[in-house]
């Protein structure tokens, strides 16, 4: 479980958050969302602690992640993995070798163990076959499989996504949702998910949350959200001309 | 500017501390060697052996009195070479190649969010990207310096007996005339420092980089702007340190 408490963070006197909090359960994916520029990316930023905000923690099952040097830390992001908005591959290494990456760095792992275990990850993420070719030869899609396989080869306990579906197509956005999902499920992670795609949010959202101008606005699920009358709400989610006809009937 | 040095010192900090395994950069120090001392030896080759002939071929022509014996053009293209051309003009042809090759690779790393990558698994970023970078440039500048040294020579020889300047003998006998071996030492402790400073200051660029392609084109630029400055005071600190 991974729990926020009033995380506050400005950016030369603008606030980017302010007290946000909520908890982020075992084994569900949690989606934080919000119009572009409302601090969600901030948000995953502080939790990650790559940006450390003014006021607030960030709790890994109780544990505090701000106290502490980067050694003490270590043990918390060893249970981490990350899949970046652009997937943020090593472009030096083929695609096995960006997701042996942690594997090499941060285990003692033998060659033979290391090599099955990246095997069964691109595997997963339906990528066999593909270690051999270099971040430049692979789709969009492709590297946000790859940055999956990369986040789950250490078997994290928490899973951070910042938008998964940036730069894809609707079907391959879909597939990439469904991935994390069943990620999620089989290995009982805990996973935040950062997006602002309806698509995400109807079909992969156990826990919603929904930031607005750096303020939690709004916390729910799938099957809420589209009953709920908050304006900014309303006004994110019936943006999507499609939902708006199915809310009025058409 | 008190404030970017300041930066530029806790970043130099950063690189020794929380350190990984040998092994890891062990590696990383192998290729970094190819990536910027092997791939330089081309154009270090090239500018030397030309440089060498213009400085033969200037010095003789500004050298024109009959009571100058003509052994004097090689000893001046030997002591230009080793002092100055084969370490401060080299690593200023350095810092145009390798300084701006390493503010953009991490400056793209940074804004493609590699470097957040590595930081969320707990590796310090710069220590393994930057500090390998480093070593290699302080191991291969020297390198680098005695082939420049060496060919900037050979090029004065080529442009002085081709174009019947100088003799074979007249020259060789200019080179070893007065000849004081510590100038190589000077030239060798010159790259050394050069190798330091271009490699930090370019990483220190390139690591702090913002924004988009934009900023990055603009790193590599300040990469080797500042490494040009810093390798030019550094070049007068040590001539009056060293002779």
């Amino acid at each position: 479980m991974i729990e926020i408490k009033n995380i506050s963070k400005s950016f030369n006197d603008r606030m980017v958050l302010d007290k946000v909090s909520g908890v982020f359960k075992k084994g569900e994916t949690s989606l934080v969302i919000g119009a572009s520029g409302t601090g969600k990316s901030v948000l995953l930023k502080c939790m990650l602690d790559l940006v450390r905000p003014e006021a607030g923690t960030t709790l890994y099952d109780g544990r505090d992640f701000y106290v502490g040097d980067e050694e003490d830390k270590k043990d918390i992001r060893r249970e981490m993995g990350v899949l970046f908005q652009g997937g943020a591959l090593f472009d030096s290494k083929t695609v096995h070798e960006n997701v042996q990456f942690p594997l090499d760095m941060l285990t003692e792992m033998g060659e033979g163990e290391k090599k099955d275990r990246v095997e069964f990850c691109l595997q997963r993420v339906g990528l066999e076959g593909t270690g051999g070719r270099m971040p430049s030869e692979i789709s969009g899609g492709m590297k946000k499989r790859v940055g999956i396989a990369r986040a789950i080869v250490m078997n994290p306990k928490y899973l951070f996504c910042d938008e998964p579906n940036s730069g894809l197509d609707p079907l391959t956005s879909i597939k990439i949702d469904e991935l994390i999902k069943e990620i999620t499920d089989e290995f009982g992670i805990t996973t935040v998910v950062i997006t602002h795609d309806m698509n995400s949010v109807l079909s992969i959202g156990d826990k919603i949350m929904f930031l607005h101008k750096g303020k939690k606005l709004w916390e729910g699920n799938s099957q809420t959200i589209m009953g709920d009358t908050v304006p900014e709400l309303e006004e994110f989610v019936f943006c999507n001309k499609a939902l708006s006809l199915m809310r009025a009937g058409k | 500017m008190l404030s970017v040095i300041g930066r530029y010192l806790i970043f130099l900090g950063k690189l020794f501390t929380r350190r990984e395994s040998l092994k890891v950069y062990w590696e990383r120090f192998i290729d970094e060697c190819i990536g910027i001392g092997v791939s330089s030896v081309f154009i270090v080759a090239i500018v030397a052996v030309f440089i060498g002939a213009v400085v033969c071929v200037q010095t003789r022509a500004n050298l024109v009195s009959p009571v100058i014996p003509v052994y004097v053009v090689s000893n001046i293209v030997r002591d230009m070479t080793l002092l100055e051309l084969s370490s401060t003009f080299m690593c200023v042809v350095l810092a145009g190649k390798v300084g701006s090759n390493i503010a953009g690779e991490l400056g793209t790393m940074k804004i493609t969010e590699q470097i957040d990558a590595l930081e969320v698994m707990g590796i310090n970023s710069a220590s393994y990207l930057v500090l390998p970078k480093l070593l290699a440039a302080v191991f291969t500048f020297p390198l680098l310096a005695i082939i420049s040294g060496f060919l900037g020579i050979f090029g004065g020889y080529l442009a002085g007996t081709l174009s019947g300047i100088i003799t074979p003998e007249d020259y060789v006998y200019g080179i070893r005339y007065s000849f004081i071996p510590f100038n190589v030492f000077i030239s060798i402790i010159k790259a050394i420092v050069f190798g330091f400073l271009i490699s930090t200051i370019s990483a220190f660029q390139g690591y702090n980089t913002r924004g988009g392609a934009l900023e990055v084109g603009q790193a590599s630029t300040s990469a080797v702007t500042n490494s040009c400055i810093a390798v030019l005071i550094a070049d007068y600190l040590l001539a009056e340190l060293l002779t």
